[in-house]
């Protein structure tokens, strides 16, 4: 039977070379659709992997708590209109579940700040040192701002590289610098490390954070001491933050005495919502994708099934004299399914090369990040050879069940 | 000594559409191992219907046909090949050879099918195509061959398994006079050589090759005879 199958592989080959055009327009389909398989899966997995990259540089275990507005006696007050979130309601949610691994909060503004003769507009934030930590900033250079920092409303900032491209001259170090905000000179102690746009599109790095007390006291100032524009907490696992978010909600409105049905006074947002979105986007995007390079693939083996539905009509006679001498009907069978395996193994060989080029092209050109795994390759060329196989079945099984006297009369 | 062929009481019923037409009946034929036998008869009379029975491509309605002491009848399609396989050549008017493939390859093919390795079924073939006196042209495709060539290139292709019968179904009906003798002669030789060699034919010269004439007509056997008189 080894003998068989390979001689019979041989003989196929020696087929597709002396019909390569008929070939060639067969394998067109396979080609196609295994390319464009890999391509898709390719860019759809880049993708992919961009977005989580993305979503990991929000940290995904954090969870921001911003201020609703309050409704008071039916009427509905604008969101931050009135206090609702404090410093204290911070605290008291570290204290009182025990999931939380950090808590944090910030006040932010947008501000003007200068450094000698240059100025920006920037989003200033006043944070607690522990919204350093629950934010996961990395450091380009320098360092962060310490508790005694907080005590103390020290003059001291971190800021982000578009605040250091706007500000500061190239090759000029930042750290050390002073800058002005709002006229409060600040030292500058370290820069952050980059984490470009935001998945809602904002610029992060477009971003001056100094102690919250140093915000508070001397650069945004406050109508209510302790009023915080968000509060940051987060979980040491992640799949703790709906069991989380459940019991901020309890303690907080606890606190604001929101009783029955009166809504929340806060909003609760995690990354891992935006993370699903996003994830869910791609992923639906990638299914589509492939879902259209099936079908492509599909078509690729209906086109071999009919030129096999040819090659049976054509070689008819053959079919008989094969039969005439011995062969029985799995003979006659294996040849046609390997050459229909052969007519989509080449094709998927072909449309490999086809996929992995468009992909690297992708990234190239449109500079969008690709991954060209050897699973993808090995499942594209997989379904070919499936495709092959299903669709030789039929026309296989035709030319096994001739019989063998009409088949030699066939003219 | 069992009977190479025995055709006992053989039946054979087409159905063409409503009319049913009766291409044997009741047909009885022994031929022994060694024998040379021409049948004879005007188209219609059934013989390639029997040639069919003969070389197991086909089977009888009703009635016995045991080869070689097998009976034939209830055996499967695969059963079938593998008896046209192991123990019949086949010879065909119009050579069936298979077209864009060298003569080796084409004399190789039943050995194919018996799962022996390459290096063998070339041997093989090359042995049977020196055999026919094609020594030289095992490269040759059947367009590159003449009429008698490719009809050698079948005989070849009939040998290579050692078959101990041999059907010839108008081997030399597309031949000229030279090349349809070279054939006979051939065909004569391996009868010689033992193996049992059975020849539909129109042509009174041709059938005179052979040692015994059947004459088939309407589906049954019209006259048996010896030949007195055999070309050489």
């Amino acid at each position: 039977m080894p003998t068989f199958v390979w001689l019979t592989v041989v003989t196929a080959l020696r087929i597709l070379q002396r019909n390569r055009l008929r070939a060639g327009l067969t394998m067109l389909g396979i080609i196609i659709g295994v390319g464009a398989v890999i391509a898709m899966v390719s860019i759809g997995e880049g993708a992919k992997l961009a977005v989580q990259k993305q979503i990991a540089s929000m940290g995904v275990n954090s969870i921001l708590i911003w201020p609703n507005y309050s409704v008071i006696s039916g009427v509905r007050g604008g969101q931050g209109a009135v206090v609702t979130l404090t410093v204290a309601d911070a605290i008291d949610l570290k204290k009182k579940i025990p999931l939380l691994a950090e808590a944090g909060w910030s006040r932010s503004g947008s501000m003007q700040v200068m450094s000698g003769g240059r100025n920006w507009s920037t989003t200033v934030i006043g944070a607690s040192p522990s919204v350093l930590t629950i934010r996961d900033w990395a450091y380009s250079s320098g360092g962060p701002f310490t508790q005694t920092d907080m005590d103390t409303a020290a003059r001291v900032a971190l800021i982000g590289q578009t605040v250091v491209d706007n500000l500061f001259e190239s090759g000029e170090e930042p750290v050390g610098a002073v800058i002005r905000v709002k006229n409060v000179p600040i030292r500058v102690i370290g820069v952050l490390s980059p984490k470009g746009q935001s998945p809602s599109g904002y610029d992060q790095d477009d971003v001056v954070i100094i102690p919250f007390t140093t915000a508070e006291r001397k650069v945004l100032g406050t109508s209510f001491l302790g009023s915080v524009s968000g509060v940051h907490v987060s979980t040491d696992r992640t799949e703790d933050i709906f069991d989380a978010i459940e019991q901020i909600r309890e303690v907080l409105r606890s606190r604001h005495r929101l009783q029955g049905d009166r809504p929340d006074d806060f909003l609760i947002r995690t990354q891992i919502d935006v993370a699903k979105i996003q994830e869910g986007t791609s992923e639906t995007l990638t299914g589509m994708l492939l879902v259209i390079a099936s079908v492509s693939l599909l078509v690729g083996g209906i086109g071999i099934m009919n030129i096999l539905l040819v090659s049976v009509t054509e070689r008819t006679r053959e079919i008989g004299i094969r039969m005439a001498v011995g062969a029985k009907r799995l003979h006659i069978m294996m040849q046609f399914l390997i050459e229909a395996m052969t007519l989509s193994m080449v094709g998927g060989g072909i449309g490999v090369l086809l996929g992995v080029t468009a992909a690297k092209l992708t990234s190239i050109i449109a500079g969008w990040p690709t991954i060209i795994s050897g699973k993808t390759i090995v499942t594209a060329f997989g379904f070919s050879l499936v495709v092959g196989l299903f669709f030789g079945l039929y026309p296989a099984n035709k030319a096994a069940r001739l019989n063998p006297i009409e088949a030699l009369r066939y003219e | 000594m069992v009977p190479l062929i025995v055709c006992e009481d053989l039946w054979k019923v087409y159905r063409v559409g409503d009319i049913e037409v009766q291409a044997l009946r009741g047909l009885n034929v022994t031929i022994n191992d060694g024998e040379f036998v021409a049948i004879m008869g005007t188209s219609g009379s059934g013989k390639s219907t029997l040639m069919n029975i003969l070389g197991c491509l086909d089977q009888p309605s009703k009635g016995h046909y045991r080869l070689g002491g097998v009976e034939v009848e209830g055996l499967q399609p695969d059963q079938l090949a593998e008896i046209r396989n192991r123990k019949i050549g086949f010879v065909f008017q119009s050579f069936n050879l298979i077209p864009r493939t060298s003569a080796l390859e084409n004399a190789q093919l039943p050995l194919l099918y018996r799962g022996l390795s390459l290096k063998e079924q070339r041997a093989r073939a090359s042995t049977a195509l020196e055999r026919v006196g094609l020594k030289g042209r095992e490269h040759h495709t059947p367009t590159q061959l003449s009429g008698g060539q490719q009809q050698r290139v079948a005989i070849a292709r009939a040998l290579v398994t050692s078959p101990s019968l041999l059907l010839a179904d108008e081997p030399t009906g597309n031949l000229d006079t030279g090349s349809s003798y070279e054939i006979m002669a051939i065909l004569e030789g391996l009868n010689r050589d033992g193996i049992t060699v059975i020849l539909v034919t129109h042509e009174v010269d041709i059938a005179a090759f052979a040692a015994r004439e059947i004459v088939i007509k309407d589906g049954q056997v019209l006259s048996d005879r010896a030949i007195q008189d055999r070309a050489h």
